[in-house]
Parts: structure tokens; sequence; C-alpha cells
């Protein structure tokens, strides 16, 4: 296990390089010069200059990507025009807030989605399987920012039901930042009255996060569970008076489940992705809603930056998701 | 799809002279009755063929849209402040946007841009991916080690962020958009061709082939890609789906089409501002958008079963 942990951390390193080539690469591709690019819009021509010979723009190609690779190392992501703090400072101050966000929506997504699977499966070609599927097909194709604005315009506007948006309300204090992740701050700080208005304001961008990826676990889920329940061990369990529920939820889950866990691990991916469209709708002070405002404003380094970040997290997580497939089934350890 | 008509002379002949029942017929009976096979599975389907009306519709409308719609002169822009944000009514089916655009009008035109952006980055997609994943997948070399550590990589980073990223250096736009989707989109059909490949690439009539002095590109041509085309065809309905999700997706944040373009993600993203007393406007492109991705994947499903009876659940 140790052998494995080790040569998938270094498989690891090289893609986070291979990665920064290719954003390397989009910094080159913009149409016009680096330099005014990552100066913005209003910077005059001089300003520009010191640009290009502070960055060293002015070198090779290969030159400017090592110089590039050795700032990524020292920690210098650059400056965002529209904060004017360094891009670096302001991830580490959003992203806490992302990552749980995410968190919660792929908790949703799993605690609905694995029985709802398992439902259709034991159902199946019944209306509570028709019903589930109508959702699993339904959640892959409805666009997130929408749903995430019928969402707000019903439940918060109309209803009242949630806050508009936001991460907590404008009178309630914060508390002491330890993590940046305002669940667990609370919760370390004992204080729980803020870490349910904390939950609360997370409940209507989880449900637009999470609906994808529910509906892909789903499916997933149901057709495993479908293959499994066939399986002639199962047939046996039955045969030995196993009751009807520790077969489906003991036996027949345990070996549906690696492929649902591929999908989890897919589809966080997908999420962090999707963290651009719903913190926007909902005002969230994320990444995402960072990067989707750096893009329109044309300030170039944020969006590398959030790019950089997420990326990593998602190669991180499909790390773990490969070991914990590693750690289940033995099957697998040999091949990965 | 309508293989039953063009193909109905076909059952003049007779196909098995014979007289035994399975006997195989000229190829072109075989095809036939291959077709009327597939077409079946895919019919028996109540939600593919549910997908494939909604596309059926979709597909009219792209291509007459502009000349049956109440108010031609709103698709691209045009403003009359006397009817602006109106409620859904008998003239306005589906209300008024800010400047008194007619919404119905503009989200059948939408259909056409929508048509043409899911086509054009599931066409670059695939002329780049397909291409790739097959020499990945008979060359031995080098060569494959580096087309699939580079789609690795891509594929290791959310496809939505790398497009963002994309459009932020090219600058906002329509073009821009499609270019970008299309840039993030291809590594997907890499893998999946060049996995395909490689189990074709070992089975005993390649090997045959190979054997009588075929040549590797006669070999890649005639027998590799033919047996890849079902796993493309069926990703690339569901790709349409996701496409079409995904250039709405940048149209919304402002990156994509621009206003007064007729494009669905961005009539959302001014129509956001307006909830939540002028209701309609965010609400009908949405429900145009979900209902043609849901069209696409449902055909995208079908599509599979009929292919791959295997992989039938």
């Amino acid at each position: 296990m140790g052998h494995l942990i080790l040569r998938r951390l270094l498989l690891m390193v090289v893609m986070l390089i291979g990665l920064m080539a290719i954003v390397f690469a989009i910094s080159n591709i913009a149409p016009g010069d680096p330099a005014r690019l990552a100066a913005g819009p209003d910077a005059t021509n001089e300003m520009v200059e010191a640009l290009r010979i502070e960055r060293g723009l002015d070198r090779p190609i290969y030159v400017r990507f090592g110089i590039y690779l050795s700032n990524l190392a020292s920690g210098d992501l650059g400056t965002s025009l529209l904060t004017r703090r360094p891009v670096l400072a302001d991830i580490a101050r959003y992203f806490p807030a992302t990552f749980e966000l995410v968190l919660f929506s792929i908790g949703i997504a799993i605690v609905l989605g694995v029985p709802l699977g398992m439902l259709g499966a034991v159902f199946h070609n019944r209306f509570a399987d028709h019903s589930i599927r109508f959702v699993a097909v339904s959640g892959v194709a409805l666009p997130m920012f929408w749903l995430g604005l019928m969402l707000q315009w019903y439940l918060a506007l109309k209803l009242d039901l949630f806050p508009l948006g936001g991460r907590l309300g404008i009178m309630t204090p914060r508390p002491e930042a330890i993590t940046g992740m305002l669940t667990v701050d609370t919760l370390l700080a004992g204080d729980f009255k803020t870490f349910r208005e904390a939950i609360w304001y997370m409940v209507l961008p989880a449900t637009a996060l999470s609906l994808p990826a529910l509906a892909s676990i789903i499916r997933v889920n149901r057709a495993e569970m479908l293959e499994t329940l066939n399986k002639d061990y199962i047939l046996n369990a039955r045969a030995q008076g196993i009751g009807p529920f520790r077969v489906v939820a003991a036996y027949a889950l345990k070996n549906a489940i690696l492929p649902t866990l591929a999908m989890i691990g897919l589809r966080f991916g997908w999420m962090l992705g999707g963290t651009v469209l719903v913190e926007g709708v909902f005002d969230y002070p994320g990444v995402g809603l960072y990067a989707t405002k750096a893009a329109v404003s044309s300030d170039f380094d944020p969006i590398i930056a959030v790019t950089l970040v997420l990326g990593a997290s998602f190669m991180l997580v499909n790390l773990l998701i490969d070991l914990t497939y590693a750690l289940l089934d033995p099957r697998v350890r040999s091949q990965i | 799809m309508n293989v039953a008509e063009t193909a109905a002379p076909v059952i003049g002949r007779p196909a098995d002279q014979n007289g035994l029942p399975d006997s195989p017929g000229t190829p072109e009976i075989d095809r036939f009755r291959e077709y009327r096979r597939m077409w079946s599975t895919f019919r028996r389907s109540y939600s593919a063929m549910l997908g494939l009306t909604i596309i059926v519709i979709f597909l009219i409308l792209a291509a007459i849209g502009p000349w049956i719609v109440p108010f031609p002169e709103d698709a691209l822009g045009s403003i009359n402040l006397d009817r602006k944000l109106l409620p859904p009514s008998a003239i306005h089916w589906f209300g008024t946007d800010e400047v008194g655009m007619d919404i119905y009008t503009r989200v059948v035109v939408g259909a056409r841009t929508t048509l043409w952006i899911g086509l054009t980055i599931t066409g670059i997609a695939m002329l780049i991916g397909v291409p790739l994943g097959l020499i990945a997948g008979i060359s031995d070399s080098w060569v494959r080690e580096a087309i699939m550590r580079v789609t690795d990589v891509f594929l290791s980073v959310p496809g939505l962020i790398l497009a963002v990223a994309i459009v932020g250096a090219l600058g906002p736009g329509i073009m821009n958009a499609m270019i970008a989707l299309s840039l993030v989109w291809w590594p997907g059909y890499v893998r999946l061709v060049q996995s395909k490949a490689l189990s074709i690439r070992n089975e005993t009539y390649v090997e045959a082939a190979r054997s009588i002095g075929a040549s590797e590109l006669r070999i890649v041509f005639v027998h590799v890609l033919p047996n890849c085309m079902s796993p493309i065809v069926v990703k690339a309905s569901m790709d349409m789906g996701m496409a079409i999700l995904g250039a709405a997706s940048l149209g919304f944040l402002g990156l994509g089409a621009q206003p007064p373009y007729p494009e669905w993600g961005a009539m959302i993203s001014i129509g956001k501002n307006y909830l939540p007393d002028w209701w309609w406007y965010s609400l009908f492109p949405g429900l145009a958008i979900y209902l043609t991705v849901l069209g696409f994947n449902l055909v995208g499903d079908g599509l599979r079963d009929m292919l791959d009876p295997r992989q039938r659940s």
C-alpha cells in the first residue's frame, strides 16, 4: 500500500506539471500581448514594458516556462487587478468556502443517490423505479445555473424559506478563522447557532450543485445493483434465509458500490467546475465566483490560479478514490 | 431513422431461396435485417422515442424557426419599449423582455444557434479526438504514451473551468466559447477510441488480416475504425446535449454569446436580473435548454441499447 501511494503521488506531481504547461499555453494563446494582458486594460505603455521585463516576457518561451514554474513553486500566482491583492491570498480566502460547499453537495448526492439507486433496482420496472429514473434522467439535463435561479426565485424570493444568497447574514458575527470553513470554525468555537445559519445558507446552492451528481450516482448504482442482484451468490444468500434487507444492503451493495465510487470521484471534479456557475447565482463567496468575476473583466491571473487549484483538487480526489478502491478491492491493488 | 421506407423494395426479393429460416441472404438484406432489428429495439423504448420526438421538433424549429415566429424582427434585436416586460399572453406566449422583444420568438430562433453550437463543438472534438485515439490505439511506441499523458492531464481538470480560462484568454464571444469548449472536449474521444482500438487490435480477424499482408492503414480504416463507430455515435449524441449545456453555461456567465444574440444561456443571464417579478424572462429559455439536452441524452441512451445490446440494463 505504501509503495502504491508513493507511486501515485509521483504520478500526480508529473500531472500537475502537465497541467501547468497547459495553463501556460493558454496564457500564451491570448491574442495580443501577454504583458498587456497581465497589466490589465487600463495600464499605460510604460507599465506594460516594465511588467514585460519584470516577468521576463522578452525571453524565449522555454525560459519563460521555467520562470513560470519557479514563480508557482514560490507561491507567486500573480496579482488580481480587481481585488488588488496577491492571488494566493485571495485563493486562501475563497477556497475553503468552495470546498465546504462541494463537500456538502457531494454529501447530499451520496446520501440520496445510493439509496435511491438501490430502491430503483429492487423495485425494477415498477412505479418507484420509473420515478427514480425520471430524476436520474432529468438531473443531468437540467442546467444547474437555471435550477439555482428557479430555486432562488421560488424558495427564497417567493416563499422566503431560505436566504437569497451570500455566506452568512450581514449582522451575524464571524467566528475566528481557523480552517476558513465556516461550518468547521463555528463548530470549533462551539457556536451552534451560527453553524446552523452557515448550513442554511448552503442549502440552495448545494441543492443546485448536487443534482447532476445525484442523477449520475443513482444511474450507476441502480445499474450495478440490478446486475449484482442477479448473481448466483445473491440467490444463494436468499436461499439460506438471509433477510431481504440484509441481502440488498449488505451483500449486494458491497459489490455494486465500487463503480459508484468511481462515479462519485468523477462527479466531485465536475462539481468543482460547477461552482463557477452556482456561486455566481447565489453570490456565494468562493473561488468559482472569484474566477467568473475575473474572467468577465479580463483579470487573467486569478482565472489561471483557480484553474490550477481546482485541477489539483480534482487530481487529489482521484488519488483518494483510487486508493479507496485499492483498499476495498484486492484485485485492483495489483493493477494501479 | 426512416430505414423501413428507404429499404422497402428489398423485402420483395426472396431472402432465403433454399427455404432455411436463418440462411444468410445477400449482404444488403443482412444489413437491412440488422437495421430493422435495431430500429425495433429503439422503438420499443418509450424514453428513446420521447427523446427522438423532442429532437425532431428541435430540428424542425432550427430549420424553419425564423419563418414561423410571430415577431421575426425581434430575433436579432429590436427595441419596442411600449411593450416591454409583458407577462405571457395570447400574443406573447412567453412574455416580452426588457426592451420589448418577444421571448417566444427568441427562444424558437435560439434553437438554430444552439444546434449550430452543439454540432460545431462535438464535430471539432471528434475531428481532433478520434484520429488521436486511433493513433494512440494502434501505435506501440512513445507516441501512444505522449498522446495518452496529455489526454490524462486534460481530463484531470474540470472542463468548465478550463473553458472559462481559455475564454478568459481569448476574450468573450460565441466563437471563442465554441473554440474553448471544443478544446476541452476532445480528450474524451481519445480515451474512448484508444481503449476500443486497443481491444480490437488484438482480435483474431485483425491478426488474420495482418497475416495475409494487409497494411496498417488498411487495418485501421477497414477493421478498427468501423468497429469503433457505435460507441463514438453514442458518445456524440450524449455530447451534443452536454456541449449545448456547456455553451449555455458560458453564455450565462457572460463569456459566450453576447446579447442581443438569441442564445438561451445569455437570455437567462439577463433574465436573472428581472426575478422575481418578471419570472418568464429566465424560465422559458431554461426550459428550452432542459428539453433539448434531455432529448439528446434520451436518444443517446436509446442508441446505446440499439447498437450495443450487451450493455443494456
